[in-house]
């Protein structure tokens, strides 16, 4: 272990995080002691977690602020739902349920692809705008698509179901307002965290990399990157489609735990946009372990205290703020480097440490 | 510093967004940390402490509910909640089923398919047999999966698309969307109230989008014309001028309106204005719009609606709902209400029918009641003489009411 580097060692410790969390419900689950509540919340947790980690990519390291993480969302979760509806009988489950993470995850990479193009050479906060511009039409898009399948082969319409024309043996796949029912429940707690695992690979490797060190050097300095030769819009675009794509995974994810999938605000809409950017804050802008600690948490505290009924969102709310205040408000930083468990742990000197005795 | 700017414009912007397009039903606009989350069963906390001991005993049928009490369609999951926990208290009060009593508890979901799975789970983990809800059929579509892999009794007071009971465990007391636009299609073409007729409805909507194209369906065979049909979105609900303006243009008799009262007192409200008065035909989504804040109830005079349930009606069994509600809960119950109402009796009378016992498993239970249900015969707020066949849909006749001198008159 002393051979291994800072950041190696750091890496190891978010992977054995969920690692270990993973063994720890698979025990309690095999001895009977989870309840259904928490067995329910168990791959939502793993979308969430994805969903923050990967939006902590183009928010905490390329610095952009992006409000449509729920629309790569739908998109994938469409684009893979539609597939395994089309595929239900044609393939065993495990090949058709790779296929559809992989398709969720190139749709939602290529529309990536197409809103960064032309966004991400601006300078500002206009990702911001567009991106949340993004998620709404996509949101309506899809409430408006039909889509049927009979034996002559595709119909497409925007207008109602009637339009399709079909055949009588054909199949409404999506129905506009109500979206794809039936899609098949292949998603599992394993799937989810083996899903986890790679994404924290992927954003890990990808930070520690030398495209990672050009990434971070454009959200620290765009000039001096610039002027470094560092191509910044290819870089912007690396990033943000990575982060798209992973998005599009969680999606499809989603979209098969669920049997019906519908392009709700409530779920693909800004709401859910602005949820996931509350768990990159509140875990620490660029930092991928308290990405994935915060997503946890803040999924399950709301659903722990249900018992507490009316006071349920009370709490919620006042939980946030004193996680935020925690996190960022200046006294309370120096006060946790002060009283941080490791120096108390280990009493080594450093520059630090002697500034604050 | 600039990073945190610009979140809080952004997040400024999206509360500016959310007030712009808040107080509909099928938008969800609570705040985003909201969004995470919802508020509870309020009947849960004591509900539960009580069904400890009372489980123990083995007297006591735990049935569960689910729908929306808080975001924007919180109006139909307390209005289904306050009226079956009244219907739990009166059956309680009167010795309860088979002198078993009822234990009653209602889980939030937001009107969110994936909080309707968590609430699920939680009543499961309460030891639930019977479940009346989900309120609302995207939330219902998602938790039918769960009740039929458990096999436990599901009943939908309001969930109302074709898929919200796919499988035999299934039932409803509402009419499903199919019915309820082939139904509104027979009833303008047999009383000849038009020939004409525009379509404003919701296309973001599952159960608007749903009535409508089964009203297209059928609207030919009634010899109707549909002469315009225009959609709005969840996010374009505040002005219907230019949808007025094609019905008027085309010369419709009659609007057809498959939506939520919120949008239709909008659209009776411009209709006003423009001078443009032909009849409104609407389905049960109307009702409750003469409760609508604000509103002028005499645009609505005239105004007809197909709804199982109308609050004042004359027969006694309304009439004393109608009484018991207003002094539990203090407003006039909706048609959500007497569903969920229903609902309770339904699971009643085909426990009664079945003889089954609260301390057999759920899934005996379920196994038992889905046979009972279909033979039992229901007098009810939504009809008399309900009975259910074994897809689930209730017989019973729709009927119309139209509002006359500010309220509901059947016809």
């Amino acid at each position: 272990m002393n051979k291994m580097n800072k950041t190696t060692k750091q890496n190891m410790v978010t992977y054995a995080i969920v690692i270990i969390a993973y063994i720890i419900v698979m025990l309690l689950g095999v001895t009977g002691h989870i309840s259904s509540l928490m067995e329910g919340l168990l791959v939502p947790l793993c979308i969430y977690v994805i969903l923050a980690v990967s939006l902590n990519l183009v928010v905490g390291i390329l610095g952009e602020l992006s409000l449509g993480h729920a629309g790569f969302m739908c998109v994938g979760a469409f684009a893979g739902s539609f597939f395994s509806m089309c595929t239900k009988e044609a393939m065993p489950s495990g090949l058709r349920f790779l296929l559809a993470l992989l398709i969720g995850a190139a749709v939602a990479a290529v529309f990536g692809i197409l809103i960064g193009i032309p966004v991400l050479r601006l300078r500002g906060d206009y990702l911001a705008i567009v991106t949340l511009a993004f998620g709404e039409i996509i949101k309506n898009l899809m409430n408006v698509l039909y889509i049927g399948r009979d034996e002559t082969g595709f119909h497409f319409s925007m207008k109602d179901s009637m339009a399709l024309g079909l055949s009588p043996e054909g199949k409404t796949i999506i129905n506009g307002p109500q979206g794809i029912t039936g899609t098949p429940h292949d998603a599992s707690f394993t799937i989810g965290v083996v899903l986890i695992l790679l994404t924290l690979f992927m954003i890990l490797n990808l930070i520690h990399s030398r495209d990672g060190r050009a990434i971070m050097a454009i959200r620290d300095n765009r000039i001096a990157a610039e002027s470094i030769g560092i191509n910044v819009t290819k870089y912007k675009l690396m990033a943000f489609t990575l982060s798209a794509s992973i998005a599009g995974v969680a999606g499809v994810l989603y979209a098969h735990n669920l049997s019906t999938l519908t392009a709700l605000p409530k779920n693909f809409g800004y709401n859910m946009s602005i949820m996931i950017l509350v768990f990159v804050v509140l875990g620490g802008i660029g930092n991928i372990r308290g990405s994935v600690i915060s997503a946890v948490v803040l999924t399950l505290l709301p659903e722990l205290l249900r018992g507490l009924s009316d006071y349920r969102m009370l709490i919620y709310a006042v939980v946030l703020i004193a996680m935020m205040l925690f996190n960022w408000s200046p006294k309370a930083v120096t006060f946790r480097e002060r009283y941080s468990l490791k120096r108390l742990l280990s009493r080594k000197e450093t520059p630090d440490n002697h500034a604050a005795q | 510093m600039k990073k945190f700017l610009s979140i809080a414009v952004a997040s400024a912007m999206v509360a500016a967004a959310l007030t712009g397009c808040g107080s509909n039903p099928s938008s969800d606009s609570t705040a985003p940390t909201e969004g995470t989350e919802g508020n509870a069963a309020d009947s849960g906390a004591s509900a539960e402490n009580a069904a400890e001991g009372g489980a123990a005993a083995g007297g006591v049928f735990k049935i569960g509910g689910i729908g929306p009490v808080t975001g924007a369609a919180a109006v139909y999951g307390q209005a289904v909640k306050n009226a079956a926990q009244l219907a739990v208290d009166e059956i309680n009060a009167a010795g309860g089923i088979n002198g078993a009593q009822i234990e009653f508890n209602f889980q939030d979901d937001e009107h969110d398919a994936e909080k309707a799975v968590n609430a699920y789970n939680t009543l499961k983990d309460w030891d639930m047999q019977v479940l009346l809800g989900t309120v609302t059929s995207t939330p219902c579509t998602a938790v039918v999966e769960k009740t039929h892999e458990d096999n436990l009794f599901h009943l939908t007071p309001s969930g109302s698309a074709v898929e919200s009971i796919q499988y035999d465990n299934a039932f409803r007391v509402c009419f499903s969307d199919p019915n309820q636009g082939t139904a509104s299609a027979q009833y303008i073409g047999e009383n000849k109230l038009a020939t004409k007729v525009a379509v404003i409805y919701n296309s973001s909507d599952v159960y608007s989008s749903g009535i409508y194209q089964t009203f297209a369906t059928e609207a030919p065979n009634q010899g109707l014309e549909i002469v315009s049909a225009e959609a709005f979105t969840a996010d374009s609900n505040t002005d219907f001028s230019v949808q007025l303006q094609k019905a008027k243009d085309a010369g419709a008799e009659l609007v057809f309106l498959p939506i939520y009262y919120t949008e239709a007192s909008i659209i009776l409200g411009q209709a006003d204005k423009m001078g443009f008065d032909p009849l409104f035909f609407g389905c049960d989504g109307l009702d409750g719009i003469l409760a609508v804040e604000d509103f002028d109830t005499s645009l609505a005079e005239g105004v007809m609606l197909l709804t199982p349930f109308a609050a004042d009606a004359e027969d006694e069994l309304t009439q004393n709902f109608v009484k018991a509600y207003q002094d539990s809960f203090g407003d006039i119950p909706n048609q959500f209400a007497a569903d969920a109402y229903d609902g309770i009796y339904a699971i009643k009378a085909a426990i009664e029918k079945a003889g089954v016992t609260p301390d057999m498993s759920a899934s005996d239970i379920c196994d038992a009641l889905k046979v009972s249900m279909t033979e039992i015969t229901i007098d009810g707020l939504t009809g008399s003489g309900m009975t259910w066949g074994a897809d689930g849909e209730p017989n019973k006749e729709p009927k119309a009411v139209k509002i006359t001198d500010g309220a509901y008159a059947a016809m």
